[in-house]
């Protein structure tokens, strides 16, 4: 008994405790999670677990095959691959997170806007409505092509195609805090409309928004890969994996490792960022918990 | 009735002059003028003020806009730049392969994700579950260019079982032609499914968990009839929507797709407009695209009508 109660006694309690424990108890998040973990720490230690620099012209030693002294083979120009690709992961995540922080600004803000104040919910979800409308790809191609290429204009072309996402979401969880008691007292208390919006609905909204920005940051990561890859993202001598997908394609039959590596880091990470979303959304859907 | 559909074709219209607003304005955010960026760097001021006069960009934006709307509203979507043709007429020629393309690919995304999701919700929590759950995880995560590029290797390159690009000859057989969407479609098809899948499975779970299949269980109905008659049939309705948002999805993927292929298609219309900064050709495409999803989603709504009896408006 005593003991019962010292094992109790030594694990976390508290809710957001609880979900993380039964989160990462699940295997598949944890894969998810292990293979994000790998895929992060790869990007911020490039420079140092990298064997060449990635940027290093080798004529002499272009188009080789994956050997112990390249591992991932090297490309047209006798660069290493796999230095290239560790490099990649710097710039493909922080696209991908840097697309993620401002849509999830505007999306939420938006969101808040649309479901508490009721004048506003037409006018901007008729708006979300016909953006949504667009094809992502394809309303990140226009939006690239008018602003011209660079990193910074697909981050805003991609914030831009993902804002009206978040805003459903975060609208849709604000009409049903909105009608609850506890914001009905916080009114009556006098609290003011802003720290209602910003703390007393956002607190209670922020996991539907979390999970939104998991996947959010998995579609930016392939958005990115196929904007460079069409020549409309980023610039050609930035190693994002898509630029390298790009480069290598007239190279493919003959060096299929030059298009086969920066495709499976793709692949990983937006494998890995699905795992940890569905995780996490099964986790908060009241369905699926009973089953967890 | 004929007051819901008076209201969704209003929504809709709303919707569309949003659209055409936002497709508008967004190739108007063109740094610089647009004349001077459709001639290029070549162009004399003469010519740059002649072509603004020309397309009314010497007008004021909201008089543009205007003039604009007239234009679309007599189905003329202006003139390509690069083409020296209408849009409407190069969308129309590039149809062909973006809508057989789309219409391969929609069914075998269906063939492959409806099956699979209905023996993962049967199975739910066994292996075959989590395979088909695992497929459509990957599904989602894999770039579709990174696919194609990969199965050209194999099938095309290395087999020679199909062609490694384009859409043949513009005779050849309308086969023959067909021949060259195989693999295009295999691609988009895998990677969509992934949707469908995870859609007819949540659907299916959703159903089998209800009074009437517990009923027919209780009856001594077969359990293969349960699934198929009394589950499917109620789980199918959520999932026509879930193929109209593929629709849009394989759009999309197709633009991608097309220029992996070399297909003469819509995608690649759009990619090579993009890269020449034909924006006549950009807005018309983008209209066309959004317009057609706005329909169809009006087009799911209304078959929920027809085939869902509870659905009443």
């Amino acid at each position: 008994m005593a003991n019962a109660g010292a094992a109790s006694a030594g694990r976390p309690r508290g809710p957001a405790a609880i979900i993380v424990r039964k989160l990462f108890g699940r295997r598949v998040v944890l894969v998810g999670a292990a293979i994000l973990v790998v895929v992060a720490l790869a990007a911020l230690l490039a420079p140092w677990i990298t064997p060449y620099d990635p940027m290093k012209l080798r004529i002499l030693d272009r188009l080789q095959s994956p050997r112990a002294s390249h591992w991932f083979g090297t490309d047209e120009l006798g660069r290493d691959v796999f230095s290239r690709v560790v490099y990649g992961a710097r710039y493909s995540l922080m696209i991908g997170a840097l697309v993620v922080l401002v849509s999830m600004f505007c999306g939420v803000l938006l969101g808040l806007a649309a479901g508490f104040f009721r004048r506003l919910d037409g006018p901007i979800m008729r708006v979300v409505d016909a953006m949504m409308s667009f094809p992502d790809i394809l309303l990140a191609i226009a939006l690239v092509a008018v602003l011209g290429a660079s990193m910074a204009n697909v981050v805003i072309a991609l914030a831009i195609v993902y804002t009206p996402r978040v805003a459903r979401v975060v609208r849709a969880s604000t009409l049903v805090v909105r009608e609850l008691l506890y914001i009905e007292a916080a009114r009556a208390l006098g609290v003011s409309t802003w720290r209602i919006l910003f703390v007393h609905i956002l607190n209670n909204i922020a996991s539907p928004i979390l999970v939104q920005a998991t996947f959010i940051f998995a579609y930016a990561v392939l958005a990115e890969a196929g904007l460079s890859f069409l020549g409309v993202g980023v610039p050609p001598e930035i190693p994002t994996w898509g630029t390298m997908i790009a480069s290598a394609q007239p190279f493919a039959h003959q060096a299929i490792w030059l298009v086969l590596f920066p495709g499976v880091a793709i692949v990983l990470s937006a494998l890995s960022l699905q795992m940890v979303g569905d995780g996490f959304r099964d986790l908060l859907d009241p369905k699926l918990r009973k089953a967890l | 009735m004929t007051r819901y559909l008076a209201s969704r074709f209003a929504g809709m219209v709303i919707v569309m002059l949003i659209v055409a607003a936002l497709v508008f304005f967004i190739t108007r955010l063109a740094p610089g003028d647009p004349a001077a960026v459709m001639l290029g760097e070549q162009a004399t001021a003469a010519d740059i003020a002649q072509l603004r006069a020309s397309y009314g960009l010497d007008k004021p934006l909201p008089l543009q806009f205007v003039y604009w709307l007239g234009e679309l509203s007599r189905g003329n979507l202006g003139q390509s730049i690069f083409l020296q043709r209408p849009v409407t007429q190069a969308l129309l020629e590039r149809a062909e392969p973006t809508f057989f393309l789309t219409l391969f690919s929609l069914g075998l995304a269906a063939l492959i994700g409806v099956p699979c999701g209905i023996a993962a919700a049967v199975w739910r929590g066994k292996a075959i579950d989590q395979a088909f759950s695992g497929f459509a995880m990957l599904g989602a995560s894999i770039p579709s260019f990174w696919f194609g590029l990969i199965l050209m290797q194999i099938f095309a390159v290395s087999l020679g079982w199909f062609p490694v690009a384009g859409y043949g000859d513009p005779g050849v057989p309308l086969s023959d032609r067909l021949h060259h969407l195989i693999l295009p479609s295999i691609v988009l098809g895998v990677v969509n499914s992934a949707l469908i899948l995870r859609f007819t499975r949540a659907s299916m779970l959703d159903v089998l968990g209800e009074d009437h299949i517990r009923t027919a269980r209780a009856k001594g109905v077969s359990e293969a009839r349960v699934v198929l008659h009394h589950a499917l049939r109620n789980a199918l309705i959520p999932v026509i929507t879930v193929l109209g948002l593929t629709f849009a999805l394989l759009i999309g993927g197709a633009i991608v797709t097309e220029t992996v292929f070399g297909l003469p298609g819509i995608g690649n219309l759009v990619v090579s407009a993009v890269l020449r900064r034909d924006y006549p050709v950009i807005q018309g495409a983008l209209l066309v695209i959004a317009g057609l999803y706005v329909l169809i989603n009006l087009l799911i709504d209304l078959l929920y009508l027809a085939i869902d009896p509870r659905v009443r408006y």
